[in-house]
């Protein structure tokens, strides 16, 4: 049985409580590296994460790329959308076909 | 041209033969399995696609929800309404296997039957767009589970088709090529050796009839 968490700032992830998922609100950066990291270690099968914070965690979400489980998956936050989870839906086209097809550039 | 000295001997030669064999053969293996991964790849990214955008559609409505109910309630008030959440998610994972790709597959349970019952408030202190908030954030939920196990198993199978990708280049470009010239240098230079053999040999046997009979031959 596993669990699911949501790693984000507080503003953009408070909601997700009342669904019954356990959110996690940090403040910066690093802060959010460690307990993504100490979620990895723990038997959660989904970890959301905002856009915004996912974007200084590169290194630490292909890590956790080849791996069966936790999926890390990136969602926009209240700030909007910066286009990082379809990039990273990009990253994989590119990765497995060598161009780009699916999205033409988009 | 052979790249690395090869000693040119008849068992060296059916030993490359052998090896060939084996390569051709998991050369086309290999990319059968390239084509089928990229074709269900396609078919998963494709899918992946349309349920990001909608999840971030969704996901931009429940916040602007939320924007509203937060300025239309003290952030005590908020903060104690969300404080104990009554549901809870548990995920079980499921492992589908797509050509010797091991994909997890996600199904959730909620903790009480009603999958809608999930307002952690009584309705009397709090405003009512909360409740349209926490309802649009529910309503998109499912399709995020199922974007999650789509885009995990298109990472994993990206993986995995860059690794069989670049295999298949591998052996036809480096491996077969390879192989194909050392039996050709091995079969050429056998040939010569036997010629030079039969040569000598029919020297040999002249200049036994010339001393035998001392006739000449040609």
């Amino acid at each position: 049985m596993y669990r699911i968490a949501v790693l984000g700032d507080r503003d953009s992830i408070y909601g997700f409580a009342a669904l019954g998922l356990e959110v996690f609100p940090v403040a910066g950066t690093e802060e959010g590296a460690k307990t993504l990291r100490r979620l990895c270690e723990q038997d959660y099968a989904v970890i959301y994460i905002t856009e915004a914070l996912a974007e200084g965690l590169a290194a630490e979400l292909d890590r956790c790329r080849q791996s069966l489980l936790p999926a890390v998956i990136p969602i926009p936050g209240v700030r909007g959308n910066t286009g990082l989870g379809i990039n990273m839906v990009k990253h994989s086209v590119e990765q497995a076909v060598g161009s780009d097809i699916i999205f033409n550039g988009n | 041209m052979a790249s690395k000295q090869i000693t040119p001997t008849r068992m060296e030669l059916t030993r490359l033969k052998k090896k060939l064999v084996t390569a051709t053969r998991g050369h086309k293996l290999l990319k059968d399995k390239r084509d089928e991964l990229m074709r269900q790849f396609l078919e998963k990214v494709r899918e992946n696609k349309a349920l990001r955008e909608r999840v971030e559609a969704g996901i931009a409505a429940a916040n602007k929800n939320f924007l509203l109910a937060r300025a239309g309630m003290q952030d005590q008030v908020l903060n104690t309404a969300m404080l104990a959440p009554k549901q809870r998610v548990s995920v079980e994972s499921g492992i589908e296997n797509v050509m010797s790709v091991d994909i997890p597959t996600f199904d959730f349970k909620t903790r009480t039957p009603d999958q809608n019952d999930m307002f952690s408030y009584g309705f009397a202190f709090t405003s009512s767009d909360l409740d349209g908030a926490v309802k649009s954030l529910a309503d998109i939920f499912p399709d995020m589970l199922k974007l999650a196990e789509c885009e995990k198993g298109c990472q994993l199978m990206a993986v995995e088709i860059e690794k069989t990708r670049r295999r298949v280049n591998a052996l036809e470009h480096v491996m077969i090529p390879e192989l194909q010239a050392n039996i050709k240098y091995i079969s050429m230079k056998l040939d010569e050796n036997e010629r030079s053999t039969q040569i000598r040999l029919m020297k040999v046997k002249d200049m036994v009839l010339k001393d035998a009979h001392n006739y000449e031959t040609f």
